[in-house]
């Protein structure tokens, strides 16, 4: 069992994707399949850019186990008050200066579910939010 | 003998299958400047995605692409070395700032640049590997 923890600098997009970047080295080295490899990076990525667009900051906590990858990232911030319309394609509440980058397509939340085998999103309003990323090793 | 019309010819065939090309024959076919680069021209380039959503690129474009872009800010680096992208084309004539280049040499992603528009170039690409 390996477990890890990042921090992440919430409005910092000068870093964002550090963190993945360096669990991805990891999953790399200890020979997690490339395919599930590809997978986590495209989940874990959206989580920590939303870490950075959204909250005042956060981390992410990785889990491996010979049978799977658990990502917990959890933050520091305004919470999601309706979580079903927030894993709706397409709906965002990035700034404009963000989405003039390239964020805040409404993609993230939905691009997490498809690329993981279980995923809980735990949000309170004012306070921040819990996102739970699961994939099994078979 | 020699009253027949004899006819020959040779019949391509790899017309119909997809080229798989080196990334120095793309970067030469399509006239691209080479902002930074290390020793991945003998890479082979699997196809192209264009998109200026970091996000659906994340989704959507796979392993080897070329991707093409009017991004130039340096978090297109982080999502190209996630996805190890071939490389990346910055289109019309727009130029990355210095941290997206020293990033990018950093995290040896290949960044190239042409002043045409993502359409044509997107266009000459797809004609080009398909």
């Amino acid at each position: 069992m390996l477990n890890l923890e990042f921090v992440i600098e919430g409005g910092d997009f000068t870093k964002a994707g550090q963190a993945s970047s360096e669990v991805k080295q990891i999953l790399k080295q200890i020979n997690i399949p490339p395919a599930h490899i590809k997978r986590i990076a495209v989940a874990m990525y959206e989580a920590e850019v939303n870490v950075v667009a959204h909250a005042y900051k956060g981390k992410m906590s990785v889990f491996i186990d010979p049978s799977k990858v658990y990502l917990k990232i959890e933050d520091e911030g305004p919470g999601i008050p309706n979580i079903e319309q927030a894993m709706q394609e397409g709906f965002s509440t990035a700034t404009e200066a963000v989405r003039q980058m390239g964020f805040g397509a409404g993609m993230g939340l939905p691009n997490m579910k498809k690329n993981v085998d279980e995923m809980q999103v735990t949000s309170e309003v004012g306070k921040g939010t819990i996102v739970e990323l699961t994939t099994y090793i078979t | 003998m020699g009253n027949r019309p004899v006819s020959k010819i040779n019949v391509d065939t790899k017309q119909d299958k997809k080229r798989n090309m080196k990334l120095k024959e793309i970067i030469e076919k399509l006239n691209l400047t080479v902002i930074c680069a290390n020793d991945q021209f003998e890479n082979e380039v699997s196809g192209g995605y264009c998109s200026d959503l970091l996000s659906d690129v994340m989704g959507n474009a796979t392993e080897g692409q070329i991707w093409i872009t009017i991004q130039v800010h340096k978090n297109i680096i982080a999502v190209a070395s996630l996805k190890e992208l071939s490389a990346i084309v910055i289109v019309k004539g727009l130029e990355p700032g210095e941290d997206t280049i020293e990033t990018a040499k950093k995290e040896n992603i290949v960044l190239l640049s042409s002043n045409e528009t993502a359409f044509d170039l997107a266009g000459k690409l797809y004609g080009l590997i398909n």
